[in-house]
C-alpha cells in the first residue's frame, strides 16, 4: 500500500488507518461527525496528496486539451481552474479532473488517486499533438483546508498575495514557509477553501504550519469519513460512484461540462447520439422518508408495481442535513422531483423522494 | 476501555448482561470504537427469534453498515427505542443506556458458554 508524505501526521495525531483506492489513509481522527461538522462550522484540514498532478506542456496543449476533455479549455485563462473529464468513446466518464491554466502552454490537470497511473497513460494513448504530458503525481502533497474560516487561517500566512481576492476556481503561486506552492480556491465539500499544492518533501511542514496557525480557529484534521458525507450533502459526484466508465456523462449529470460546440473531442459523437434520441438514465437525489439508510448498489423501486427503476450510487445518513441521503441513477421517467420511489435495502423497500440537488448549499 | 466484570462477551463483540430471565444485549466498548459514531440502528421485531450467531440487527455509521450477530439463541421480548432517535447512545454509554434488545428463553448452557470479561480481555491482547 502507498502512502502520502503525511502518513506519520496521521498515526501520531490518532487517525484510524484504512486502505483507499491504494493508498493507506485516515479514514477519522476524532469522530466522522465531529470533523464534518468542525468544516460546516469553522475549518479542517485533509491529506489530499493520494490525488494525482499531470503537466501537460507545449505550444500545442491547449489544442491536446480540447480533445482529451470535455469542457471548454480555450475559456481558461491564466490562474483560472476549471471541472472537467477525461471520457472514453462512448462517452462514459474515465475520470472528473480539474485543469489548471498556468499559462497558454503550461496547464495541470488533477486526477483522482486511483486513476492518476491509468488517466496519464490514457492521455498519452490519446495524444495527436505534440503537447508534452507528464506525471507529477509523486512530486506533489496535497492538503485541502476547508471551511467558513479557511481564508481567514491561511490568507495571514500569504504574503505575496491578498488571498480574500483570489475567486472560487481562481488560483495562485506563492510561497509558504519559503517553498513555492500552488493554492486554488476549490474543495470537495461544499464550503470556501482552498487545495494547497507542496513539494512532497515540505507538505509535512506546510501541515504543522496550518495546524499550528488553526488552532484559534480550532482546526481539526479530517478523514475520509467525512470529506465522503460532506461531499455527498453538496452532491458533488465521486469516481466509482456517481462516475463511471459504463455511466455517460449526460446521465451522471455532468452536462454542464460537456461543450458540444468547442470542436471534436473524445466521447462527443457518443453524447449527441445520446442527446438525440433521450437520456435513458438520471441521477437524481433521494430523502428516505422511512426510516432506514440506503448505500451504494442498493436498488431503485418504482412505488406500487415495485418494478426495478434504478440503483443508488452513494447514500449514508449525514451530519448537517440530518436526513438519510442517498444520489441515485433512475430511469429518467421516474427523475422528476417530488417523485416518490423505494429504495431496497436488505430486502426490504423504504420509502424516499426524489429532492433537488444539492441536498446542501452553503450560505453566502 | 471498559469490560464490566458481571458482563459475559462474544468473539464478535456483543455482551451480555443477565437480568432474572431475560439477557439484555448490547456491543461493546471496542466494537463502538472500531464502528465509529453510529447514525441508524436497523431493530428487530419484538417476537423475533434469533438463533446464537445469526444477525440479530444491524447498527450503521455513516461509513457502513454492520451486522450485529446475537449471542444467544431466544426471542426478542423487547428492543431499545431510545435507539431510534440517538444512535450515539450506544457510542456514549454501550454498557447502559446504550442497550439494544432483550432476549428471553435463552438456555443457561449457552450463557455458561460465553466468555468471562477476562476472557475477552484477553482476545482484544488488553
Amino acid at each position: 500500500m502507498r502512502r502520502t508524505p503525511l502518513y506519520e501526521e496521521h498515526v501520531r495525531l490518532g487517525g484510524k488507518m484504512v486502505e483507499f483506492a491504494g493508498w493507506e489513509m485516515p479514514v477519522q481522527y476524532s469522530g466522522v461527525v465531529a470533523e464534518h461538522v468542525a468544516v460546516r462550522e469553522r475549518v479542517g484540514l485533509f491529506d489530499v496528496s493520494h490525488m494525482g498532478e499531470i503537466w501537460v506542456t507545449g505550444a500545442s496543449a491547449e489544442v491536446c486539451l480540447e480533445q482529451l476533455t470535455c469542457n471548454r479549455v480555450a475559456a481558461l485563462y491564466d490562474g483560472k481552474a476549471q471541472y472537467s473529464a477525461l471520457l472514453n468513446d462512448t462517452g462514459g466518464v474515465i475520470d472528473d479532473i480539474i485543469v489548471y491554466r498556468f499559462s497558454s502552454e503550461r496547464y495541470l490537470l488533477c486526477v483522482n488517486a486511483s486513476n492518476a497511473d491509468r488517466d496519464y497513460e490514457w492521455l498519452v494513448s490519446r495524444n495527436t499533438t505534440d503537447a508534452v504530458i507528464t506525471n507529477a503525481s509523486a512530486d506533489y502533497g496535497q492538503i485541502a483546508v476547508q471551511g467558513p474560516r479557511a481564508i481567514e487561517l491561511l490568507a495571514p500566512l500569504v504574503r505575496t498575495t491578498d488571498l480574500t481576492q483570489v475567486k472560487s476556481f481562481h488560483f495562485i503561486e506563492t510561497e509558504l514557509l519559503n517553498t513555492k506552492v500552488i493554492i486554488a480556491r476549490t474543495g470537495y465539500t461544499g464550503e470556501d477553501g482552498v487545495e494547497i499544492f507542496i513539494p512532497s518533501a515540505r507538505t509535512v511542514d506546510v501541515w504543522r504550519l496550518l495546524l499550528e496557525h488553526g488552532a484559534p480557529y480550532e482546526v481539526v484534521p479530517c478523514g475520509l469519513g467525512a470529506r465522503d458525507s460532506l461531499r455527498l450533502e453538496a452532491a458533488l459526484p465521486l469516481h466509482g460512484h456517481e462516475l463511471s466508465p459504463d455511466i455517460s456523462a449526460l446521465e451522471s449529470g455532468l452536462g454542464w461540462i460537456v461543450k458540444f460546440d468547442k470542436g471534436d473531442f473524445i466521447g462527443r459523437a457518443a453524447l449527441l447520439a445520446e442527446r438525440e434520441r433521450g437520456i435513458a438514465r438520471k441521477l437524481v437525489g433521494l430523502v428516505l422518508t422511512d426510516a432506514g439508510i440506503a448505500r451504494q448498489d442498493d436498488g431503485v423501486a418504482a412505488v406500487g408495481s415495485g418494478e426495478s427503476i434504478g440503483v443508488v450510487t452513494s447514500g449514508t445518513k449525514t451530519p448537517t442535513v440530518q436526513k438519510a441521503l442517498a444520489m441515485a441513477l433512475v430511469n429518467t421517467e421516474h427523475s422528476s422531483v417530488d417523485t416518490k420511489v423505494a429504495c431496497v435495502v436488505r430486502g426490504r423497500t423504504i420509502g424516499s423522494v426524489v429532492v433537488p440537488l444539492p441536498f446542501y448549499r452553503r450560505a453566502r | 476501555m471498559e469490560f464490566p466484570e458481571s458482563y459475559k462477551y462474544t468473539k464478535d463483540h456483543e455482551w451480555v448482561r443477565i437480568e432474572g430471565d431475560v439477557a439484555v444485549v448490547g456491543i461493546t466498548e471496542f466494537a463502538q470504537s472500531e464502528l465509529g459514531d453510529l447514525v441508524f440502528v436497523d431493530l428487530p421485531k419484538v417476537g423475533t427469534a434469533v438463533k446464537q450467531h445469526g444477525t440479530m440487527c444491524v447498527v450503521e455509521s455513516t461509513k457502513a453498515a454492520s451486522d450485529v450477530y446475537s449471542p444467544l439463541t431466544g426471542t426478542v421480548s423487547s428492543v431499545n427505542e431510545a435507539l431510534s432517535a440517538d444512535p450515539g447512545l450506544i457510542n456514549r454509554t454501550p454498557y447502559a443506556d446504550g442497550w439494544i434488545v432483550k432476549l428471553t428463553g435463552a438456555s443457561a448452557a449457552e450463557v455458561e458458554g460465553l466468555m468471562s470479561a477476562a476472557e475477552y480481555k484477553k482476545l482484544l491482547g488488553k
